[in-house]
């Protein structure tokens, strides 16, 4: 029991710091990027994306084990996991729209955006390129996301700050928020120390 | 308009994906940390979108309006999955150094947004240099980017060594923070083309177009496009009631 608790421990830290899904991995590059002006709206996109993320590992890890593995057609993973993630993604948008109003108001603008998001589709096929199991799956998409919501809420505060900095022409825009995203690549380089 | 020529080299300089548009920019970071890693991405990426631009370009007449996105990405991705089990079987260095990048060029902008933006409207031919165009564009973009992380961060190009001797390699240069920091150099340059046309008086609309610059208005690139397109319709609804709205306002 112990056991399986520091195992999970591990892989929660491992995915939401050490290996940030954004600051090492570059998954989902352009809402990090796009999404990031302000941190109330970084931190409903992280919102949606923890949301998303969580669900859709759990429903592809059971597509994954109990139709792709017995069937044995697991080289059409990429296509099935794709058009379930994306079907998932409307289908979770209709229903908050109808069922959760106030959810939706919240998450509801960015639910589209992360239909081709990477990280998405990447934790997926992590999941199973790792071979973790069902539940294994769901906590790390669950700290994937819970990274990419740190790094993008930190970006975010970052970014609020820098409205007033005094910038060289050429280096507004996206210029110095990338040169920030490295400065934070090379903080987070720091907790690899962690594990 | 629709030469191959025109089309190719629209790919390559006009719309370069990476250093104009600067669209799929996950793999763009994520696979440069060498030159032969860039070319690969690259080429492999070449050939998925030439393909898939010629296949939706065949089919363009037959998928409805309403379902082409799911559709889009059903055909991008079994091309995805044919080129990923052939570079298992024969180049699987480079399938290993690519690793999860592969079955994720799916979810590239460069693809989809072609998909919609050309093939969807375009006849076969010309699809196919539009794909091809715009893949060797990627490429040549790719394998600049490796060439540089790797000559700065290892002092190498395609694993030969040809820094002088007394040059220490800057190892942040192939790690995640070197990325963004090429990238971040890229788009300045990008941004002074972009004042310096400006003041010239040229259109330079077309640069840093692409997604990455904002997610939340990006219409054409395929980044934020819903997968089954119910709301088109009711975009477009609401669009000409606003229409008739101002003209009986008028």
């Amino acid at each position: 029991m112990l056991d399986s608790v520091k195992e999970l421990l591990v892989i929660l830290v491992g995915s939401s710091l050490v290996n940030n899904v954004i600051l090492s991995q570059f998954f989902g590059l352009c809402p990090f990027l796009g999404v990031s002006k302000k941190t109330s709206t970084a931190a409903g996109m992280g919102g949606a994306v923890i949301f998303v993320i969580t669900l859709s590992t759990a429903v592809t890890g059971v597509i994954y084990k109990y139709i792709l593995k017995p069937l044995d057609i697991t080289y059409l993973q990429t296509i099935v996991f794709i058009l379930v993630i994306a079907a998932l993604v409307q289908f979770v948008e209709m229903f908050l729209k109808k069922f959760m109003p106030s959810l939706y108001q919240a998450l509801g603008v960015y639910l589209p955006l992360i239909t081709t998001n990477c990280a998405v589709l990447g934790v997926a096929i992590t999941n199973v390129q790792k071979e973790y199991g069902i539940g294994t799956g769901i906590i790390n998409g669950f700290a994937t996301a819970l990274g990419f919501t740190i790094a993008i809420v930190i970006l975010a505060g970052i970014r609020e700050k820098m409205e007033y900095n005094d910038v060289p022409e050429s280096f507004k825009g996206m210029p110095i928020v990338l040169l920030t995203a490295g400065l934070m690549a090379i903080a987070f380089c720091g907790f690899s120390g962690l594990l | 308009m629709n030469s191959a020529k025109e089309r190719l080299l629209n790919g390559i300089l006009k719309e370069n994906p990476t250093f104009v548009l600067m669209l799929g920019m996950c793999p763009t970071l994520a696979v440069t940390v060498s030159a032969i890693n860039g070319l690969g991405m690259g080429l492999t990426t070449t050939v998925v979108l030439a393909l898939s631009n010629v296949f939706i370009s065949l089919l363009r007449k037959i998928i409805p309006d309403k379902v082409r996105i799911p559709a889009f990405i059903v055909i991008i991705a079994s091309f995805v999955t044919m080129v990923q089990l052939l570079l298992q079987a024969f180049i699987p260095f480079l399938y290993s150094a690519l690793g999860v990048y592969i079955p994720l060029i799916v979810v590239n902008c460069i693809i989809l947004g072609r998909a919609e933006a050309y093939a969807y409207q375009n006849p076969p031919v010309p699809s196919f240099f539009d794909g091809l165009g715009m893949g060797l564009g990627f490429t040549f973009a790719l394998t600049i980017i490796g060439a540089v992380r790797e000559i700065l961060g290892a002092g190498e190009l395609f694993g030969y060594y040809i820094m002088p001797k007394g040059y220490v390699p800057v190892n942040i240069m192939i790690l995640a923070p070197g990325a963004f920091f090429v990238l971040a150099a890229l788009t300045a340059i990008q941004n002074k083309v972009k004042i310096i046309g400006e003041k010239k008086g040229k259109d330079m609309s077309k640069i840093q177009s692409g997604c990455s610059h904002d997610c939340m208005n990006c219409e054409d690139a395929g980044c934020s496009h819903r997968f089954y397109d119910a709301q088109a319709g009711e975009k477009a609804d609401t669009e000409s009631v606003k229409e008739e709205n101002r003209e009986k306002g008028e």
